[in-house]
């Protein structure tokens, strides 16, 4: 689904990203974990297109594809999904009104017609359910004076009337609550499939209780730099960070 | 000759066309000696530093159109709100155009300043309204100096206007450069409620300059919501003064939508005379190329208890160039004023300008104002967020800048306009986002 290749980056001549590899096929849960710093929403980042990140060297193929050179709305028609860290707010765009025009731009692109209004009703109406969103919500303006779990829960909504094929939530845990983080994880959980691949980045092994990754790796000064199984988390979330920095100053 | 000149002289051409016994053309007379004196403002004058009509009066404007020519509905419907039920006062060169207008003397008079002028039946609401607000500057002297036509609103009190009226200008072309300068006066009394939307229209590459003038009064606990498409072409000038005085209690909003034309200077002045006023001043600029937009607003805040509320958004792309100037004044009496402001821009290359300046003169040491003003791009976070979710970039651009306009369109409070006016953003924008905002 994804293979990221001896991957350099650099934002304002500050290289972030230091020859990162990464394999992501699809049916997989990979978790990204590391130190503040590391490179980790760079990482995001750089995979959903972000301009202001310059890539010096290295691949990134989504199936055989190489993206690099493809606009944000052009990944994300070929099913890149970022769920933000920080998720922006946009006053005077509702929720509907919002996916409505990403859903229907994106099926301009894939030459698709526009999603008939009863169909896109129905859509709304299941994908909310299953984040236990409710209705008013949907009208009210995107983000705006929503609380930090509000945001998080719209971000993974997004996702589900998107059906992205490679969905990278970065922090998605921050700011939810235990109820809320449920909620969330139930979510990405039903919308998992055999066709489709999810990156979760997190600082925390509470969330990879709910979603369970195949892969753990360990993201450090712009490399990955170690990965394994989810014990791995466990093993983090015990021991820290300093003993893989040991190792590998060692 | 100058433009002026040709002015004064005509003056003497146009006598013979009025009523030169009647008390209105006194007013008149008196009206181009102030013209004469003062002339035209220039950009040495404070008010006018960013605006230079130098350009602008440099044609051989015709003052009085001698042709007529006729339109057929079909060929302007686009420029009329059609899906509506409205009153329609309709001028075709500055001649009123009767075929085109709907106007009522049932109840309340949508009719036209010339009967208002010349019949008796309305001499006294001329005599006590007519020139009593407007001000003496030289651009508003000349207009009232030339005063014969334009729109006549009358709602007596405890009325309902039973639907909204539209105002229109056209030009046709007919002339090789032609000069308008239309008159109105609403009068609204007690209790009542009136919804007027104004358009000037020039159908042709001909220069148009129009100088209007309109004067509104708002009686006791009257509502009166009045609002300006300004979507005029490339030749086509406008300097529209407005002058509103409201009563106790009454509510009076004007939104002005400037979307295009050569030069446009709107001069718009609320005098609050009672206790429980409410003042609304809204207005949305979207311009490009070398267009000029110009908002000249005044608040004069003279008793106590009264609000205003100030919002207008520019969005300013290639050589455009905007201005904001918005004065309160509160006056010692005026305790327990709440007076707000706030003047927001987006600038969408580096050759568009904006000159935004608030001006508060407060004598009254009880009072809530504020003024705010910012000027920035596009958030390109919220550029990119947009973008990730498969939304392209002339999309997303165009999104967020309706969300920035948004809290004034959703002011709006007819339907049929707000949805008139989403589809002219979107066009301007070039963009359909299959969704009204």
């Amino acid at each position: 689904m994804l293979k990221i290749t001896d991957l350099h980056a650099s934002i304002e001549g500050k290289e972030i990203l230091k020859g990162l590899n990464l394999n992501v096929k699809a049916g997989e849960i990979h978790a990204i974990m590391g130190p503040n710093g590391a490179g980790k929403s760079t990482l995001a980042n750089i995979i959903a297109g972000k301009e202001e990140y310059k890539v010096t060297k290295g691949k990134i193929l989504l199936e055989t594809e190489d993206i690099e050179e493809l606009a944000p709305e052009e990944r994300a028609h070929k099913g890149v999904f970022l769920s933000f860290q920080y998720p922006v707010e946009i006053p005077g765009v509702t929720v509907t009104n919002f996916m409505k025009t990403a859903i229907n731009e994106t099926r301009k692109a894939q030459g698709l017609e526009e999603m008939p209004a009863k169909d896109m009703l129905k859509k709304i109406r299941e994908k909310s359910e299953l984040l236990e969103i409710d209705r008013k919500f949907l009208s009210r303006s995107l983000n705006e004076g929503f609380s930090g779990g509000e945001k998080k829960r719209n971000e993974i909504f997004q996702m589900a009337m998107m059906e992205p094929k490679l969905a990278i939530l970065d922090e998605t845990d921050s700011g939810l609550d235990i109820d809320a983080l449920r909620i969330v994880a139930n979510g990405v959980n039903k919308l998992k499939s055999d066709n489709n691949a999810i990156i979760v980045i997190t600082h925390y092994q509470r969330l990879l209780d709910y979603i369970v990754p195949d892969f753990v790796h360990v993201l450090y000064d712009g490399k990955i730099v170690k990965s394994g199984t989810k014990d791995l988390a466990l093993e983090l979330e015990e021991k820290g960070y300093d003993w893989i920095k040991e190792e590998i100053n060692a | 000759m100058e433009l002026k000149d040709k002015l004064v002289s005509s003056f003497l051409a146009f006598e013979d066309t009025v009523d030169v016994d009647s008390a209105v053309h006194d007013i008149r007379s008196q009206a181009i000696k102030t013209f004469e004196e003062k002339g035209f403002p220039t950009k040495k004058e404070e008010a006018w530093k960013y605006t230079s009509l130098n350009a602008v009066l440099k044609h051989d404007y015709s003052i009085f159109s001698k042709e007529e020519d006729n339109l057929e509905f079909k060929d302007i419907k686009k420029y009329f709100l059609h899906d509506l039920d409205t009153y329609k006062i309709v001028f075709i060169d500055g001649k009123y155009s009767s075929h085109l207008s709907e106007t009522t003397h049932d109840k309340i008079d949508v009719c036209l300043m010339s009967s208002a002028l010349t019949h008796e039946k309305y001499r006294s609401i001329i005599e006590n309204y007519f020139n009593k607000i407007a001000t003496e500057d030289g651009i508003t002297s000349l207009n009232t100096a030339f005063s014969r036509e334009g729109a006549y609103i009358y709602i007596p009190k405890n009325k309902l206007a039973d639907k909204p009226i539209q105002i229109i200008h056209f030009s046709t072309g007919i002339e090789s450069a032609q000069m308008l300068q239309p008159r109105n006066l609403i009068v609204v009394g007690e209790n009542s409620h009136v919804q007027i939307i104004e358009r000037h229209q020039s159908l042709t590459d001909n220069p148009v300059l129009t100088n209007s003038v309109t004067e509104i009064f708002a009686d006791k606990r009257a509502v009166v919501d009045y609002y300006k498409i300004q979507n005029d072409n490339q030749n086509a000038s406008l300097i529209d003064s407005t002058y509103i005085e409201q009563h106790t209690q009454s509510v009076a909003s004007v939104h002005t939508f400037a979307f295009g034309g050569n030069i446009t200077r709107n001069n718009l002045n609320f005098y609050q005379k009672g206790e429980g006023i409410d003042s609304i001043l809204n207005g949305i600029t979207i311009i490009e190329g070398k267009q000029h937009v110009d908002h000249n607003t005044l608040v004069h805040h003279k008793e106590p208890n009264c609000e205003s509320h100030q919002d207008y958004k520019g969005i300013f792309d290639e050589k455009a160039t905007g201005v904001f100037n918005g004065k309160i004044i509160v006056n010692k009496e005026a305790q327990k004023t709440n007076a707000f402001q706030s003047n927001n821009n987006i600038l969408l290359s580096d050759k568009a300008t904006i000159n935004s300046k608030p001006q508060l003169e407060i004598f009254a040491d009880d009072v809530k104002c504020s003024h705010g003003c910012t000027i920035g791009q596009l958030d390109d976070s919220a550029l990119f967020y947009m973008r990730s979710r498969g939304i392209g970039e002339k999309e997303a651009r165009a999104l967020l800048m309706y969300a920035f306009a948004n809290n004034v369109l959703s002011s709006v409070k007819i339907p049929q306009l707000k949805s008139r006016i989403n589809k002219l953003i979107s066009k301007k924008l070039g963009v359909n986002l299959g969704f009204d905002l």
